[in-house]
């Protein structure tokens, strides 16, 4: 149950962001989208020895926050309930490679930078992803598929899905909690009632589904997806994208990190 | 079993969204040919059913844990392969972009992992041919247990080769596969039973559902095997420009030497760490990353034979730079949100 309102207050927190309005909530979701995906190019073609080179990275997700205005700490929260995951696989790394090396004069095994590395990557990846779809929502991320030529059959889809899994958590909610209250103290559903119970919320989903469908075709529905408002993508869209691919690809190619450390060294000296 | 972006490496991503990207055109003409209208709503509250209901935890007897559906098979059966291809696609990506479970880069492999193998592996080899003489609840139920077992087993091995191709972690290929298999193993079981139950159920209460998705005609031959040579062709040629870009750095090299040579991972890696510790005695720091601090003009100077690092990774300025990369961003965050404010409290003012 637990897990079932916090996914439907995920989803509301998520749409909630995307309707704000700021400078980067206003900008065409296509130049969202393509700096998203030059960014996850960059970030994820960094070498797994390296964590210097990823530094830079942080640049984006910082910027982006404070230009759409993000709330940073449940930002941070959802970034990092996914960390779990990569530490379960990446925490084997210092394991199986313990080739040592010296990092600053302290000795390092290099598993401990691979795993390092693939933290940070995850990190920055799962806070791109987040910062698309709470600047852009749901709705015109959908458009700009629509406009890259993505089918309009699967965007159509899409959307669907996205709509209706408040309606269906909702409905598996009341239907778990109508079970809890009849089978108290138990942990799950028991094994008797696996096919009836997901089997008869199967069934209601195709009413559904078909009434869905009445109402569509009723409100003129001919299988095109319709967006509404074409926002046109202007100056501001080219420049928001073109900056950030140059910066990324800078930032991938120079080493920034280690000649500011040398500057600042050298500096000192 | 979610991929994460930060486990793969362009070239596996860029791959496997090759062959998403041409399964899915190949789902969606095929859909279009005999396009049922209804199938479009009727995929999308799929989807948010099948996201919803894996949530509901179905309780093991005998054991004090729970299992729940996948939900690959799920619609293969309900809405036929090449809808449940589709749906299973937007479900995932839902999770990818709301949750940010699984990544964006890593899309194509979820899609793959969980959608290719459950509706155009297990569901036609296995749940089609079982059922082929009509629907009886025994049928329905080996049918179901079985291809949900085959699917998630490819679907995990499936996994185990996409992390070593991308050499993002340590673990050798026979380890992680030993790791995966067994686990797969069992929750394959549950997942199986539950969905048999499921599907049983639907088709005791209204059979129409299921006899109609099996009346759709089977894969034609003919067309499977384009659609896989095309795949195959789209793998190769996406895999091959991505590792050839890549191929300064050692994941490329490492993915492109088990690629055209097929030797295992152990063998390639042995090579890789030969060279790299060859390297390593002759500069005393981290092989390939790293230059002593008086080598750096020249290495920076010489920008291309440094490529990809000019790093600092290894040394003191290194690791004083990486701080001070990361104060500036922090400052630079700090220094919008003031001007923000600011910006703000002086239009309330006016």
């Amino acid at each position: 149950m637990s897990n079932i309102s916090e996914a439907l207050y995920n989803m509301r927190f998520m749409d909630d962001l995307a309707r704000r309005n700021t400078l980067v909530h206003r900008l065409h979701p296509l130049a969202k989208l393509a700096s998203t995906l030059a960014f996850l190019a960059a970030v994820v073609s960094v070498e797994r020895y390296e964590i210097s080179g990823l530094l830079p990275f942080f640049f984006y997700p910082v910027i982006v926050f404070a230009l759409a205005e993000l709330p940073i700490k449940p930002m941070v929260k959802r970034i990092l309930m996914v960390e779990p995951f990569i530490i379960g696989i990446g925490i084997l790394n210092p394991l199986f490679d313990q080739h040592i090396v010296m990092l600053g004069g302290v000795a390092v095994s290099r598993g401990w930078i691979t795993f390092l590395s693939i933290f940070i990557k995850c990190g920055l990846t799962v806070a791109a992803a987040l910062i698309l779809l709470a600047t852009t929502g749901m709705d015109r991320l959908a458009s700009a598929l629509r406009m890259l030529g993505i089918p309009k059959l699967f965007v159509l889809q899409l959307t669907l899905t996205y709509r209706y899994i408040s309606v269906l958590l909702e409905e598996v909610g009341r239907i778990l909690n109508a079970y809890a209250l009849r089978a108290p103290g138990q942990k799950g559903i028991h094994w008797k009632s696996w096919g009836s119970l997901a089997g008869q919320l199967i069934l209601r989903t195709f009413e559904r589904a078909q009434s869905v469908y009445g109402a569509m075709c009723l409100r003129g529905f001919d299988g095109e997806y319709r967006t509404g408002d074409g926002q046109r993508f202007c100056t501001t869209d080219l420049a928001y994208m073109a900056v950030w691919v140059m910066f990324f690809i800078i930032v991938r190619f120079v080493d920034i990190p280690g000649l500011l450390g040398l500057v600042v060294t050298g500096g000192i000296k | 079993m979610h991929m994460a972006d930060a486990l793969i490496s362009p070239a596996v991503g860029g791959a496997m969204w090759a062959a998403t990207s041409g399964v899915a055109a190949y789902s969606m003409k095929k859909i279009q040919v005999d396009l049922d209208e209804k199938k479009i709503p009727m995929m999308g509250v799929m989807g948010a059913f099948v996201f919803a209901a894996q949530m509901i935890n179905f309780s093991i007897p005998g054991t004090g844990s729970s299992g729940h559906i996948g939900g690959g098979l799920l619609l293969a059966v309900l809405l036929g392969p090449q809808a449940g291809f589709l749906t299973m696609a937007s479900i995932l990506a839902i999770q990818a972009l709301f949750f940010a479970d699984g990544g964006l880069l890593a899309f194509g492999c979820n899609v793959f992992n969980l959608g290719f193998y459950t509706c155009f592996i297990a569901y036609p080899l296995i749940y089609k041919r079982l059922t082929r003489n009509g629907h009886s609840e025994k049928r329905i139920f080996a049918a179901s247990l079985l291809s949900t077992l085959l699917g998630l087993q490819l679907g995990a091995f499936s996994v185990v080769l996409q992390t070593v191709f991308s050499g993002k972690t340590e673990l050798p290929f026979g380890t992680f596969v030993m790791l995966m298999q067994p686990i797969h193993l069992a929750i394959g079981l549950v997942e199986g039973l539950v969905t048999a139950a499921v599907v049983a159920f639907v088709w005791k209460a209204s059979p129409d559902i299921l006899e109609n998705v099996a009346k759709e005609k089977a894969l034609g031959s003919i067309s499977t095997r384009k659609v896989l040579t095309g795949l195959l062709i789209a793998v190769l040629l996406v895999g091959g420009v991505f590792s050839w870009f890549a191929s300064a750095n050692p994941d490329g090299l490492e993915w492109a030497m088990l690629k055209t040579a097929g030797t295992a991972e152990l063998e390639a890696t042995n090579k890789l760490h030969a060279v790299l510790s060859d390297i390593q005695s002759k500069t005393a720091f981290l092989p390939d990353y790293s230059f002593k601090a008086s080598d750096s003009e020249e290495a920076s100077a010489a920008g291309e034979e440094a490529w990809p690092v000019v790093n600092a990774g290894t040394s003191v300025s290194g690791i004083l730079g990486g701080g001070l990369t990361l104060l500036a961003a922090a400052l630079t965050g700090l220094t919008i949100n003031m001007i923000k404010k600011r910006r703000k409290r002086a239009g309330f003012e006016c």
